[in-house]
């Protein structure tokens, strides 16, 4: 019991480098397994997190950019959207990665994009930002008509019919699949450390260190149980949340007719 | 330029893009016969069988989908090397796993160890193939699943109400009903497998994000009569307008299909394209 707490001191914080810079070599034990992998969720949790907040804004002005009017508007969102849906995110990593990596020879400043820790972030942050969009574009087009036409009997017209009815009625639209999407982007976080993106110091995400697990032992049959096992509690932390959310985005209509949460997750991008 | 993309590394790189196309050409199918199989289990009567298709369906889904293709090519290769290993050598008492080794006997090895290179590449082919088969068979189950609660109740009562046994109407009209309810998230599912494929690379398949580091990385004179320092950025922007293309081109015939399986269906779809028709 004392060897684990001490291992959990050694290796609690281990991926983002606080801790002994060793790795365990040999003799692994289940403890070591649990808290490596376990500190290697606070990556997951880092690009997961700062992705969806930050795509949460740029996937709204996407979304009103591919459902304008004005062509010079919507011809860059739509090919922004179809770029990034697209293609495969595991490209988009090497790509980004590679195109750091030429960027930072010309200019300096781009050092930092070469790290996992930003370049990464910023292909997560416009992969979901795409596909989000698409979500709050197939809302925005869903909106029904007669609450538009109440807006405009009402005398709202332009920012705050915009504010007051069209985006929480989008969100309230959107909300299960952009649950959905939060979802699968922390899966997609998985990807960061395969991709070009260097550890740096064996400083990895959960799936980095279960997979040094499985090449040292042999055995997948432990690292990979246990990382399933951290996964299904992050995605209930995430169902939990967004569903304190629908809830309150559904809080006017009657109960019977509120949208519930379906949770359909994981699929690969 | 035209000497330097047909030089025989460069070769490879087109022969892989033929394996990715192979392996969704087996995937597909193979996948969609699992996840029929699946959905079939799922609605089984019997309760065992029903659980095991739910269970199936539930675990497979569950778990982020990179770990399962990684866990998956070593765990299936050690459940088959273990299994050759009881079967073919049943004197051998130590036992398989010491320490960090996983030891079975020589003639258990999968594949042996003196066969051929093809046969170790298409060993960890088939595999890579049956991993992609494993996820993507949940997903269709899931997707076919949900197919077949759409089928109005009133067709399959019909059938009953002609003496069809309920074997009959599940093969003459739930089975062939059902497509169209499928085919928007079947066509999902193939974008999505499209898109999978560039994991092969983690399952040790030399596709063509293996051969775009390779070649795009640095080379001097001394290797290569075409030397060029880091390119392989554009390798992968040649990857990344291959993807597209491929996803928009199939965008584009499912969209076809899609109309032509809706004609006649008792959906919004179906009944636009009949009125469409009449006028």
């Amino acid at each position: 019991m004392n060897a684990c707490v001490q291992t959990v001191t050694d290796y609690g914080l281990r991926a983002v480098g606080i801790g002994k810079r060793l790795l365990p070599r040999e003799d692994f034990t289940l403890c070591e397994q649990f808290t490596l992998i376990g500190s290697g969720m606070i990556w997951n949790v880092y690009f997961g997190v700062l992705a969806l907040i930050a795509g949460f804004g740029f996937a709204t002005l996407l979304a009103l950019g591919k459902a304008s009017n004005i062509k010079t508007v919507r011809k860059p969102s739509e090919w922004f959207i179809f770029l990034f849906r697209g293609s495969p995110l595991f490209i988009q990593f090497f790509f980004g990665y590679f195109l750091f990596l030429k960027l930072k020879i010309v200019f300096p400043i781009f050092a930092p994009f070469t790290a996992a820790w930003l370049g990464a972030l910023v292909v997560l942050f416009f992969n979901t930002s795409a596909y989000t969009a698409e979500i709050f574009y197939g809302a925005l087009r869903s909106i029904p008509k007669g609450d538009v036409e109440a807006a405009d009997a009402y005398g709202l017209s332009g920012w705050s019919r915009f504010k007051r009815v069209i985006w929480p009625t989008m969100l309230r639209l959107a909300w299960p699949a952009y649950t959905n999407e939060a979802i699968f982007l922390f899966h997609a976080t998985t990807l960061v450390f395969f991709s070009g993106f260097p550890a740096w110091q064996q400083r990895g995400d959960a799936l980095y260190y279960a997979s040094y697990f499985a090449d040292k032992t042999f055995n997948p049959f432990i690292p990979y149980p246990i990382l399933a096992g951290y996964f299904i509690l992050l995605t209930l932390c995430v169902i939990g949340l967004f569903s304190i959310v629908n809830r309150r985005l559904n809080r006017h209509l009657p109960a019977n007719t509120r949208q519930r949460l379906r949770i359909r997750p994981n699929l690969i991008r | 330029m035209a000497c330097y993309l047909t030089t025989g590394k460069h070769m490879s790189i087109y022969w892989s893009v033929l394996t990715v196309i192979l392996l969704l050409a087996i995937t597909a199918p193979t996948a969609l016969a699992f996840g029929f199989a699946g959905a079939s289990a799922a609605r089984s009567r019997i309760a065992p069988v029903s659980w095991l298709g739910r269970g199936y369906i539930a675990v497979v889904r569950g778990v982020p989908d990179i770990a399962f293709f990684l866990f998956f090519v070593i765990a299936l290769d050690q459940v088959i090397e273990a299994t050759r290993h009881h079967v073919l050598c049943p004197d051998w008492v130590e036992p398989i796993r010491q320490g960090s080794d996983f030891v079975v006997c020589q003639a258990a090895k999968m594949p042996l160890g003196n066969a051929p290179q093809w046969v170790h590449e298409s060993y960890g082919f088939a595999v890579a193939v049956f991993t992609f088969a494993i996820v993507f068979g949940a997903f269709a189950a899931n997707v076919i699943q949900g197919a077949m609660g759409a089928v109005p109740r009133g067709q399959i009562e019909t059938g009953e109400s002609y003496g069809m046994t309920s074997r009959q109407t599940f093969w003459r009209i739930l089975v062939p009903q059902m497509w169209i309810y499928a085919l928007p998230g079947l066509s999902n599912l193939w974008m999505i497998l499209i898109k999978a494929t560039p994991l092969l690379f983690l399952l040790g398949i030399q596709d063509i994000v293996y051969w775009a580091r390779e070649l795009g990385g640095i080379k001097t004179s001394r290797f290569t009569d075409y030397p060029h320092g880091d390119w392989r950025m554009w390798y992968f922007l040649a990857l990344l307008v291959f993807y597209l293309i491929f996803t928009r081109f199939s965008e584009i015939t499912l969209e076809r299909l899609m109309t032509r399986l809706t004609r006649g269906q008792a959906t919004t779809a179906g009944e636009a394209q009949r009125k469409a028709d009449t006028t």
